[in-house]
């Protein structure tokens, strides 16, 4: 089915409305991606939300991305959303630095946002400012890392009967 | 006022009255982490009065495997066996579904032939994945006949997959760029034969449960949830589509060419636990029709694309053709190039939208790969579609929702 | 009386005469009681192998036992995270003795193609196990083999072994406290 927005529709109408908080626009693989200053996220979503000619009303998933070498700008936090009415589907990106890896919080907005959010944190270390509950989610409560975290390894470190040399580590 | 407005007040005023009422007499239930009834591992903390539940706190990643870090370390087809075990139930959609992805970040295209096999596959593991949910909420409702009577059709999937593919339930099944080999002889019989006894076994089911009255009285009204709060908790699939919207991404996204098929997707009306024994009890029914459509429209054609750089080559050419070795060496070890980009891609899975953001930089593995899991999304509603309900009502709202560990954990 | 399996009997006019050990044994191979701790994907095949195709009911273990007091035979079937491994533990020591440990499939087994920072590489690390069923996932024949080289080892186990000081040791080696009898 055609969707019934265009990119550059949504793309124009977010910069009418944002302005300079709207940092940059791009289509890869015909799939709207914007990036927004974080301190706009909030707004930028509950907008998209309320705006009834886009009713970009359901919030498909939450995710970070680990960018080491990018000083200042070392998380990416992802939103993908969607509009069931429009069938269009767009992506929200922020970036935060490493010593003040801080959102918004958009569980007001969007109640399935809760567990996202909880999950990003467990696994990058992101600060939800406003979230009811961020607590760890899927790893242990004791657990003093964020194992997503592209300086932390992937195996057990426990673990004394594999021999390195046969596993490629 | 329609009656699940009413419904729904009457629980919020039983509650409230409840919590008037009670003077200390509240009790705490762990429901879990290994209780039978959670099929899985999951601890719902209930405050109980008496049968009601007062309040539920959830705890989850009791079976956290690290899939998105793994995937980060492995080249792009050795991430198929871990999509295996996402959503175990119906493991080859997301086999499928991680192909085509794949498939849209390399740009490539498929035959027909490729399309209406893997609708034919995918079809078959929705029906797989129904079946478990719609018989073990029999089995919680007290009626294992239906359980045994329908694992032996499931069975007879299995053996459908292990045609195609060798394995049952982590399957693994196809490649980047189609199939390994093409349906057999055998598997056109298998299917033949399936798609006539399958119909009436699953009737039989059907009247045992449909208009059953004590399953009715079990599940009308048990952990209802309405369309406006299962959107705002992300609600897809088979769970949103009971509350009544008609989210389906095989229609509003098509991939695999589900354009061609023609099916309705079943809405329910109140979002309870019935609805959603009905919503799947008529997607498996339309499963019927698309594998019908398909298996009788099977277009003649190639059983993979022509991108030689992902698809192994025979072995007959490995050993006989430089080429043929050169790139059955490059992919095996990982080395082929992947161009740079980010795509999301969703398939309905089991559950629904099973979604798949794939970041690349260039290298022999995925930069960042989430997985979109609609158990993870929708089960945090869980406490509210509980609250004001008795504990076995619980039982049954858990098990309709089909939560899968292995999709939620990760 | 019905025929005892592998029982060597002495038939005469109203008494029968057997080894008290080896009918124990018996007795107790064809009705354990299994508590199945499934997880995840082992778990489905699990099921599978308790349907009707595959009915493990024909091998005496008709009744599903999710109460740890009332079960003989642990089937850990599926991943076990660090989070859980308490709480398998804990599940272990609430059986009573006599107890067996069966481990389906790799991740049970040893981790399993999840070599991560979130999940115990074997149970073996936490609770003694006496077989080992390999596959990801094993099919239910394999579980039902495996299930069969429980039950040789259970005909096979002396009356006596549980209150041995190899034994004592052996859990000792768990951290797992014996209570006193």
């Amino acid at each position: 089915m055609q969707s019934k927005l265009s990119n550059t529709a949504v793309s124009d109408a977010l910069k009418a409305k944002f302005g300079a908080a709207i940092l940059t626009s791009d289509t890869p693989y015909d799939f709207l991606t914007i990036e927004v200053e974080p301190s706009a996220m909030h707004a930028v979503i509950s907008w998209l939300k309320k705006e009834e000619s886009l009713d970009i009303s359901f919030l498909t998933n939450i995710g970070g991305v680990h960018y080491p070498e990018q000083t200042d700008r070392e998380f990416a936090i992802v939103y993908h959303l969607q509009s069931m009415s429009n069938n269009f589907r767009m992506r929200l990106k922020a970036y935060v630095s490493l010593e003040n890896p801080e959102i918004d919080s958009i569980v007001d907005i969007y109640a399935g946002a809760n567990w996202m959010e909880r999950e990003t944190f467990d696994f990058y270390g992101i600060l939800f400012k406003g979230h009811p509950n961020l607590i760890r989610i899927l790893n242990e409560d004791s657990m003093d890392y964020h194992p997503m975290r592209k300086e932390y390894h992937l195996e057990d470190a426990t673990r004394e009967d594999k021999d390195d040399r046969f596993f490629g580590r | 006022m329609n009656t699940l407005e009413k419904q729904k007040s009457k629980i919020e005023a039983t509650v409230e009255s409840s919590i008037e009422t009670i003077d200390g007499d509240i009790a705490t239930l762990n429901l879990g982490p290994t209780h039978p009834s959670t099929h899985g591992i999951f601890q719902n903390v209930l405050k109980v009065d008496g049968e009601k539940i007062l309040s539920s706190v959830q705890t989850v990643g009791y079976i956290h495997r690290a899939f998105e870090k793994i995937a980060e370390r492995r080249p792009y087809s050795q991430i198929t066996p871990l999509t295996d075990r996402l959503n175990y139930c119906s493991s080859p959609i997301n086999n499928l579904g991680w192909y085509m992805t794949v498939e849209k970040l390399i740009g490539a295209e498929m035959p027909k032939r490729v399309d209406y096999m893997r609708v034919i596959i995918m079809e078959l593991a929705r029906i797989a994945d129904h079946l478990v949910c719609n018989s073990v909420i029999g089995v919680d409702a007290g009626a294992l006949t239906g359980f045994t009577y329908l694992f032996q059709q499931r069975e007879k999937i299995y053996e459908l997959f292990e045609e195609v593919c060798g394995a049952r339930l982590t399957t693994n099944l196809g490649r980047i760029g189609g199939f390994e080999r093409d349906f057999s002889p055998e598997f056109h019989r298998k299917l033949k034969d399936f798609l006539k006894d399958f119909p009436k076994v699953f009737n039989e089911f059907d009247k045992l449960l449909s208009r059953n009255r004590i399953f009715m009285d079990r599940t009308i009204g048990a952990g209802a949830i309405s369309a406006e709060r299962a959107l705002q908790y992300s609600f897809v699939g088979p769970n949103l589509r009971a509350a009544g919207v008609d989210y389906d991404v095989r229609v509003l996204n098509p991939y695999a060419s589900y354009e061609d098929f023609d099916f309705i997707i079943p809405v329910g009306t109140q979002g309870d636990t019935y609805d959603r024994f009905q919503v799947r009890q008529e997607e498996i029914r339309q499963s019927l029709r698309i594998i019908e459509q398909a298996f009788n429209n099977l277009p003649e054609g190639d059983y993979k694309a022509d991108i030689p750089e992902f698809f192994l080559p025979p072995k007959e050419e490995v050993y006989n053709n430089m080429e043929a070795l050169i790139y059955h060496f490059k992919i095996v070890m990982g080395e082929t190039p992947i161009p740079v980009g980010e795509v999301y891609h969703s398939v309905e899975g089991g559950n629904g939208e099973l979604g798949y953001y794939l970041i690349s930089d260039g290298g022999r593995s995925p930069y960042r790969l989430q997985f979109r899991r609609p158990c993870f999304i929708y089960y945090q509603a869980y406490p509210e579609m509980i609250t004001g309900q008795s504990i076995s009502d619980a039982v049954l709202t858990l098990s309709s929702m089909n939560v899968i560990a292995g999709e939620l954990d990760a | 009386m019905g025929k005892i399996e592998d029982v060597e009997v002495i038939n005469g006019e109203g008494f029968q005469l057997s080894n008290l050990e080896k009918v124990v044994a018996s007795a107790r191979a064809n009705s354990m009681w299994p508590l199945p701790f499934a997880t995840s994907c082992c778990g489905i095949e699990y099921m599978a192998t308790m349907g009707s195709n595959y009915d493990l009911a024909r091998f005496g273990m008709e009744r599903m036992s999710f109460s740890p007091r009332q079960a003989d035979l642990l089937i850990v079937a599926g991943t076990i995270s660090k989070k859980l491994g308490p709480i398998l533990k804990q599940v272990y020591e609430q059986m009573s003795e006599p107890k067996w440990v069966l481990a389906v499939g790799a991740c049970a087994s040893s981790g399993g193609i999840f070599d991560t920072y979130s999940v115990l590489q074997g149970i073996d690390r936490i609770i003694p196990v006496d077989v080992y069923v390999p596959g990801c996932p094993p099919r239910p024949e394999q579980i039902i083999d495996g299930i069969m080289k429980i039950h040789e080892l259970v005909k096979h186990e002396s009356l006596r072994r549980r209150d041995s000081e190899e034994y004592k040791a052996m859990l000792h080696s768990y951290n797992i406290e014996i209570d006193a009898k």
